[in-house]
């Protein structure tokens, strides 16, 4: 959409429910993030209600704290241990089975791609993140085709950040906090005596979906609440790191003393890999049945922190913490410029919150760099 | 992809949306002993759901019911298309399940995958293969392919390195290279036995003996990671230009397009962007330990 066409909508919360509606009505899955297990989780919801009301966050290295406040914010908190990769790229997905005939065997088809789904409350972070999944899984040779089927089908509600994380840098990796294009909708919640959104329409598909909904376009003061609230959200984040020049350290630092110094605390317990909303490894895994006549052949994700990752016949190739997390960190940050043309993070913070024992990967960097 | 009769209806798709992951059914139609751990097979296609035809020095993956699957090299190219050759060394499950094939057993294959030799480019050159090994099996189309077009070629040298002389793989090929005047065929092992009379030692020993022009010579490099960085600084020293020189590449494989993340080799993925590499662009990253 041109610039000129761009509109800004003033929406409540109960006009939000009737998007949700009409999402259900076309045969839309919706999935949103809503609070378990003290944590800010990404399921498959039937009704809007169910969206995570009220929540605050505390955030720091190894530390992820929720709070509950009666303001009937939907969006003041900004992301849980899950990211929607999980829905794009199942953690566990059977590839094929096969059954037995004789000398050889049938192949038969696997798990079939997730009717349409309506990812709601996606952080800008977290778009790009789909975009940089969409590199590697659909522009190559080769495609990806039950990532490629969710994908076509996907429509994307995005929530812009007005409250950052002490973890969070998307403003050094240039990934938010506002959405910049990648989604169907988009809103700004405002906190007011009566909380309002502004929602601005990012495609045709967001278009025809609100088209029967009544929109009050919104005032120029009230888009300028919104966009001051983005703006502030970007002066609150602290930390800073820049992403060229890490790719830069990290590609002519191989044998630098500092990954020693890393390997002392990181426990190679993968937490970072399986939080990135960008980390993409898998492994395949063979099941048979106990009578030998039927197997199936499953994906599912893994992680260059574990031990038989590299394996090769006689040994692994990276036997060591440090040579692990010089793989994770040189990879995400340098080698995935080669590639695929930009960085493999969008600055979410979720490696350093959930990380056990607390390593920023900003903080080993900075060290790196001095 | 799936035209196959054998297969369940349902999954006749499109010829578009065909799915990467699932392999093609193949069955053994020759086997071949070539010592203790190591068999060639040569597999036909059990449907019209066909591979295309292969270049040397790229690779299928091999899927053995139930176990799993690996990367094997082509290891011959004189088998028309569609039958295709592997030579598989016994090491563990999934190469265990393969050499215990027999003939009318079903393969599942996928591919064919990764970077050629550039044997064509070789052309009106001299040309060293060295090998080490198994390393013989990835190089042995080339070997073919020179001695089909052998008159494009300038000098051809072969320095086989092997562990020790029950090692040997490809008897027949060794013998009838050996008496091959167009081909200076070298041949060393680490260990030796009383009764062999041949060169002792690593392979890279064996290039004072090769006849080429430095200055015009292109060098294919196969076996273990160690054998090829020190093949690799043998060949730059005695003259060889480091832009003729490619070596191709092992690491653990799952998928072989891009997508699982195992291969990767610095910014590189041994499956796509290799596994036959030019000399320069992984020479930095064969010096770093554990990469
Ligand atoms: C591009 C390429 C070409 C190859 N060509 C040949 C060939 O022509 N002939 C031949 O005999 N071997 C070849 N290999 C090596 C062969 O793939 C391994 O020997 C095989 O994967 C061992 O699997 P396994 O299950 O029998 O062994 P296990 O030791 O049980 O291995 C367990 C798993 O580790 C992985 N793995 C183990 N060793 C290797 C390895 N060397 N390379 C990659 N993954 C490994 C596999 O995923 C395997 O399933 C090639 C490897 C690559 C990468
Ligand atoms: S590396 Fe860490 S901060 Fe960057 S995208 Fe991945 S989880 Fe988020
Ligand atoms: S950096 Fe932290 S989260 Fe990542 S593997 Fe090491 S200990 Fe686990
Ligand atoms: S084998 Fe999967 S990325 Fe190369």
């Amino acid at each position: 959409m041109s610039k000129s066409e761009v509109h800004k909508y003033r929406v409540s919360t109960e006009d939000l429910q009737q998007i949700f509606k009409a999402l259900s009505s076309k045969d839309y899955q919706n999935i949103g993030p809503i609070q378990r297990d003290g944590a800010i989780m990404l399921e498959k919801i039937q009704s809007f209600d169910q969206l995570a009301a009220g929540f605050h966050e505390d955030l720091d290295k190894g530390v992820y704290r929720l709070s509950q406040k009666n303001d009937g914010s939907l969006f003041q908190y900004t992301v849980g241990p899950q990211s929607f990769k999980k829905y794009l790229y199942p953690p566990r997905r059977k590839l094929w089975a096969a059954t037995k005939t004789g000398n050889g065997f049938n192949v038969e088809e696997g798990d079939q791609p997730p009717a349409k789904m309506a990812f709601w409350g996606i952080r800008s972070c977290e778009i790009r993140a789909i975009e940089i999944l969409d590199r590697i899984f659909l522009r190559g040779e080769f495609s990806n085709k039950w990532y490629e089927k969710a994908r076509q089908d996907l429509f994307i509600v995005a929530a812009g950040c007005t409250k950052p994380s002490g973890n969070c840098f998307c403003t050094s990796t240039q990934t938010g906090p506002a959405p910049k294009g990648g989604f169907d909708l988009s809103v700004v919640e405002v906190i007011d005596k009566k909380n309002y959104f502004i929602l601005e329409i990012g495609s045709e598909k967001g278009q025809k979906l609100v088209n029967k909904i009544k929109l009050q376009p919104a005032s120029p003061a009230e888009i300028q609440n919104a966009d001051k609230l983005l703006a502030a959200s970007e002066k609150k984040m602290s930390k800073r790191f820049d992403p060229e020049e890490a790719a830069k350290i990290l590609m002519e630092n191989p044998d630098h003393i500092h990954w020693n110094e890393v390997a002392k605390r990181c426990l190679s317990c993968a937490n970072c890999t399986l939080v990135c909303p960008t980390c993409f490894c898998s492994s395949t895994e063979d099941i048979t049945e106990i009578t030998g006549d039927h197997t199936e052949r499953w994906l599912r994700w893994d992680s260059c922190f574990n031990g038989d990752f590299s394996y090769i016949h006689g040994g692994q190739i990276r036997p060591t913490t440090k040579s692990r997390y010089r793989q994770w960190l040189t990879h995400k940050m340098s080698g995935w410029y080669d590639q695929f043309d930009s960085s493999g993070c969008v600055g979410c913070g979720r490696c350093i919150t959930w990380c056990p024992v607390g390593i920023d990967l900003t903080e080993e960097l900075l060290a790196m760099k001095s | 992809m799936f035209t196959a009769q054998n297969i369940s209806p349902e999954l006749t798709v499109e010829e578009s949306s065909s799915d990467i992951w699932i392999p093609s059914p193949y069955v053994v139609a020759d086997k071949h002993v070539e010592n203790d751990d190591l068999v060639t097979f040569v597999y036909e296609p059990a449907s019209e759901d066909i591979l295309d035809p292969m270049q040397p020095g790229q690779f299928n993956m091999l899927y053995a019911f139930g176990i799993g699957e690996i990367p094997i090299s082509v290891s011959s190219l004189i088998s028309d298309h569609p039958r295709i050759t592997h030579t598989i060394q016994n090491v563990g499950a999934v190469s265990k399940a393969c050499c215990n094939m027999r003939v009318g057993d079903q393969i599942g294959l996928r591919g064919p995958f990764g970077t050629p030799w550039p044997v064509e480019d070789a052309k009106f050159k001299d040309v060293i293969i060295m090998a080490g090994g198994v390393g013989f099996a990835p190089l042995r189309p080339v070997v073919e392919f020179i001695e089909e077009y052998r008159d494009d070629y300038g000098e051809v040298n072969f320095l086989f390195g092997t562990r020790d002389p029950h090692s040997i793989l490809f008897h027949q090929d060794v013998i009838s290279l050996q008496s091959d005047p167009s081909v200076n065929f070298q041949i060393t092992v680490d260990h030796s036995f009383s009764n062999w009379r041949g060169n002792v030692g690593v392979v890279t020993t064996l290039v004072e003996k090769a006849e080429f022009d430095p200055e015009n010579t292109v060098a294919f490099v196969c076996g273990p990671e160690i054998m090829m960085r020190y093949g690799a600084y043998s060949l730059i020293d005695a003259g060889v230009d480091e832009e003729n020189i490619f070596i191709s590449m092992e690491r653990n494989m799952k998928c072989a397009i891009g997508h699982c993340g195992h291969c990767q080799y610095g910014p590189l993925f041994v499956c796509k962007d290799g596994p036959v590499f030019l000399y320069p662009a992984i020479k930095n990253y064969l010096n770093i330990r554990e990469l």
